[in-house]
This record gives structure tokens, C-alpha cells and sequence, in this order.
């Protein structure tokens, strides 16, 4: 056994301080020290994208780090995502389209969709693939996720033009 | 699988860096991305009794422009060279490798000092250091100092780096005006390592080729940069008999080995193929 380092990190949006071993991947310390289970095991070896967090708001494999590397990082699960509602429209579009079966890989997923989705724009299908590239799905077959994705880049974008529309003319006395 | 236990240190400079090593016997590992050297610690396929932290160095960080030299430090990430203005203006063969790098979330850890300094065959930017004519820049106990890229692959996963010599920069000479460059691989799925990869960047005066560089990836122990096809090339017009030319000297450059993948006679072919496309996207005016 080696010495525990001090570590310090926030993870959605508290500050965690304490010792850890160095050898302990931060999706362990998630799930086992934090019990945040929404970042999921597959592999462990940066290959399926089950484990997807958003280290410093980008998404990273949390199985390929150490929990030590993480100093001074804002760290963000799936868990932290929902609960500020930064995903909720997709989360609804995750539903609608049934793109998901099992789930098991719809944290990583959703990690992945929110990087693409906060570029702005809509992304085209090959795009929205190839951001997806690192993500393994057994149930789907990745069409519903794609369409998912795509629905919600275009109702953002819509609602983005919307908000950018000149205001329509007000009455003159309510003119500053 | 997890990784067996190891002692943790987070330098803050290269000199730190450099003593946490030298108090070892020579059983540590620097770790930059992480993305190669976690799954190898998780398999087991090493086990150092130190890690050593690189990623708090400051001195690591950042690009700029410095003299007749880009300078990218070790810790640029691969994901970095797709949106960093300095790189794209001036280094614009790195941005155009970059996306072939694994996937996204990868591409946001690993760095560019991680993936020279192990020296993969199989990888992007080790190869793209022969084509952009590279400077390794290499600090030591006794100091920095500078080694081309082409004295800097030596064998498979053999560098110029002795142990515990940290990679502290590469530095790369801005493109010229008259320079186009183009890169391009061929792999069974997209973010797998490539089963032939190159890239090309050549200086084109009046529709002939003044200089090029051509490096290979994925076709032997180490990056390849293929000398006979360069000379076939260099100092005529970049047209079809030229092509044909490169393309039959590459023959001599590339000695491929048979393996699990592919066989040598299909990765001779590949090269040859990815070589024409390449060459032909350069003989297009921009
Ligand atoms: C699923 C998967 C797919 C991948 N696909 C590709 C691919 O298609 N192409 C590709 O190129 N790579 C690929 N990689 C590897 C990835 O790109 C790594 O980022 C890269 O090879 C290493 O960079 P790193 O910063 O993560 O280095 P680390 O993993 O931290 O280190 C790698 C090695 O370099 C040493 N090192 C790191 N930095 C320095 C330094 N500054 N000085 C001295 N030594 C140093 C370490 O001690 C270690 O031995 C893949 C990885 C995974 C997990
Ligand atoms: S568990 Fe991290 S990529 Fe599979
Ligand atoms: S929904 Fe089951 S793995 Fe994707």
C-alpha cells in the first residue's frame, strides 16, 4: 500500500478535498468513494465510452485517469448534467426516439451529445457520428441516438434564431 | 484489471520533474495525457513505482512563435492542434493529422509530448515530425538540447530520449507561401489506428516540386520518411509521370513485415495508393 496523495476537486458543483490512493481510477472514486453511478465500466481501457464524464467541460474517459490527475479540475457525471437541466431536451429526445434500450451506454452518450451540441449549429449525421466515434451502443444500433441528437441541435438552433430575431417594433411610448 | 499500487508526485517545473526521477532507481514513469500509459499500467504491461505528474508544468504549456520556430509544448493537447491559430496558420499539417487521432474524448487528454516520446509507429503525430521537418526539444539533468526529427526514431518504442529526459517542446518551421502539405490514412474504422497512414508536405515553385517530405506511418518499426519517392519527386512538375514515379520508388523505401492485420504485399499496396491520393490532392490548385 503507498501513501494517499491529497487531492482536490469539484464534482458537479461541490469542492471534494481528501486523500486518495494514486491508483485509483477516477471512475472508481465516482462511484465508490462519491456514489455517483451514473458513469458506467465497461472496458477500462478507453474503449467503449461508458465511463464519459466532462473533466473541465470536455468530455474525457474517467477510467483513463487517475483521480490524482484530477486536481483542480471541475469534474461534471451524468448525475451533475441532469440536475442543472443542461440536457433535459435531450434527455426528452433520448425518450422520444426510444435511443436507448438497456442504457448502459447512455451516460457516455449524453457526455459526448453535449460537447457536440455546445459547438452551436447542427451538426450533419456523419458529424454527429464521428463525435460518437469513441461511444459503443450494443442495443441500438445508433440510428435512434444519431436522430436524438440531430432533433435536438435543431430545435436549439431554431430556438437560437428565435432569440435573434429583431424585436418586433415597440409602440413608441414605450420607447426608452 | 487495475493498476498495481505507485508512489504519486505533481512537479511544478521541469527541475522538479527531472530530481523526482533522478531519486529513483530509474522505476518511475512521467505522466502527460495519460491515454497510452493508463491502459498499460491497467494491463500490467508496466509497473513503475512512481508516477510522476507532468501535467502542472507550467513550462509546458502553450505555442508561440519564437524567432523562425513554432513552438508547441509537450502539453498541447491533440485536440488543441485542431483549433489553436498559431498551429493552423503555421503548422497546418499537425491540424490536418489531428482529427485521425483516436476519438474525441481521447483527443482531449492526450498530448503531443505524450504521443512523441513513445513513439508509437501506428500513431499520427510521430510520423508528422519527419514531414514537418520537426526539432524535438529534449531537457536533462545536463541541460536542454535539440534533436532533429530525423535522428529522434530509432527503433520500435526507441527514441532519442534517454530515461528520465523529459520532452519539452516541439518545434516546427513555420510554412511558407509557396508550401501546400495534405495528410490522409487508411484504417478499418474510423479512430483505429491506421493500417497505412502519411502525409506529404512539399514546396511548389512554378508547378515544381523545389522540396517535399513524405513520412509514413503504420509500415514498419518507426515512422518512415521514404527518401527514393521524395527524390523522384523533387525538382520536377508535379504531374502524373511524377507520380507514377514516386509511386514505383516507394518500393525500395518501405520494407513492411507480414502481419495479424494485413500482409506486407497489401500494405506495399495500400502505400502506394494512399501516395497517388495524397500527391493528387497536392497537384490541385488549392
Ligand atoms: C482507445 C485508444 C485509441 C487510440 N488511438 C490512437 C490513434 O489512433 N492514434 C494515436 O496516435 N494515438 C492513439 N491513442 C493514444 C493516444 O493518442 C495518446 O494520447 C498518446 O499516444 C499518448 O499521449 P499522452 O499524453 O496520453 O501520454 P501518456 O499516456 O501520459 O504517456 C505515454 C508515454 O510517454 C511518456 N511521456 C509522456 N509525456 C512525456 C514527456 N513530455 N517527456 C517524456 N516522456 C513523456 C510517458 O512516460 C509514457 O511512457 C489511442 C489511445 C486509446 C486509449
Ligand atoms: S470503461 Fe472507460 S472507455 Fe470503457
Ligand atoms: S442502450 Fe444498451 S448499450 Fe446502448
Amino acid at each position: 500500500m503507498t501513501a494517499k496523495v491529497s487531492v482536490t476537486l469539484t464534482v458537479n458543483g461541490e469542492t471534494h478535498q481528501g486523500a486518495v490512493e494514486p491508483r485509483l481510477s477516477l471512475v472508481d472514486f465516482l462511484r465508490q468513494d462519491l456514489e455517483l453511478t451514473g458513469s458506467h465500466i465497461g472496458c477500462e481501457m478507453g474503449a467503449c465510452g461508458a465511463c464519459l464524464v466532462l473533466v473541465d467541460d470536455r468530455p474525457v474517459h474517467a477510467c483513463l485517469m487517475f483521480a490524482v490527475q484530477a486536481e483542480g479540475s471541475t469534474v461534471e457525471t451524468v448525475e451533475g448534467l441532469t440536475e442543472r437541466g443542461a440536457l433535459a431536451d435531450l434527455q426528452a429526445a433520448f425518450r422520444d426516439r426510444n435511443a436507448l434500450q438497456c442504457g448502459f451506454c447512455t451516460p457516455g452518450m449524453l457526455a459526448s451529445a453535449y460537447a457536440i451540441l455546445a459547438r452551436g449549429g447542427v451538426p450533419s449525421r456523419d458529424q454527429i457520428r464521428d463525435a460518437l466515434s469513441g461511444n459503443y451502443c450494443r442495443c441500438t444500433g445508433y440510428e435512434a441516438i444519431v436522430d436524438a441528437i440531430e432533433a435536438t441541435a435543431r430545435t436549439r438552433a431554431a430556438a437560437h434564431a428565435q432569440a435573434l430575431r429583431p424585436q418586433a417594433r415597440l409602440p413608441d411610448e414605450a420607447r426608452p | 484489471m487495475k493498476a498495481r499500487a505507485f508512489s504519486y508526485v505533481r512537479p511544478r517545473t521541469v527541475a522538479e520533474a527531472l530530481s523526482a526521477f533522478a531519486g529513483t532507481d530509474g522505476d518511475a514513469s512521467y505522466i502527460a495525457g495519460g491515454q497510452s500509459l493508463v491502459p498499460a499500467l491497467a494491463l500490467r504491461l508496466q509497473a513503475p513505482d512512481r508516477l510522476i505528474d507532468i501535467a502542472h508544468i507550467e513550462a509546458l504549456r502553450g505555442v508561440s512563435l519564437t524567432g523562425d520556430r513554432l513552438r508547441i509544448g509537450a502539453l498541447t493537447r491533440h485536440a488543441e492542434l485542431l483549433t489553436d491559430p498559431l498551429i493552423l496558420r503555421h503548422a497546418p499539417l499537425l491540424s490536418e493529422a489531428a482529427p485521425y487521432i483516436a476519438h474525441p474524448a481521447i483527443r482531449n487528454r492526450g498530448t503531443i509530448g505524450g504521443s512523441v516520446a513513445l513513439a508509437d509507429p501506428a500513431s499520427e503525430l510521430p510520423a508528422m515530425m519527419l514531414a514537418t521537418s520537426a526539432e524535438i526539444e529534449i531537457s536533462g539533468p545536463d541541460g536542454v538540447r535539440l534533436v532533429p526529427a530525423d535522428d529522434y526514431f530509432q527503433d520500435l518504442y526507441q527514441t532519442a530520449l534517454e530515461p528520465g529526459e523529459l520532452l519539452t517542446a516541439i518545434l516546427v518551421p513555420p510554412v511558407g507561401p509557396d508550401e501546400r502539405w495534405a495528410f490522409d490514412e487508411l484504417a478499418r474504422r474510423r479512430g483505429d489506428y491506421a493500417l497505412v497512414g502519411a502525409g506529404v508536405q512539399a514546396t511548389l515553385v512554378d508547378g515544381t516540386i523545389a522540396r517535399l517530405r513524405i513520412a509514413f506511418l503504420s509500415v514498419g518499426a518507426t515512422p518512415v520518411r521514404v527518401h527514393q519517392a521524395e527524390a523522384a519527386l523533387t525538382g520536377a512538375p508535379l504531374d502524373a509521370t511524377s507520380i507514377a514515379r514516386a509511386q514505383a520508388a516507394l518500393d525500395a523505401d518501405l520494407d513492411p513485415t507480414d502481419d495479424a492485420q494485413v500482409p506486407a504485399v497489401t500494405r506495399r499496396h495500400l502505400a502506394r495508393v494512399l501516395l497517388g491520393r495524397l500527391l493528387g490532392r497536392l497537384a490541385r490548385p488549392a
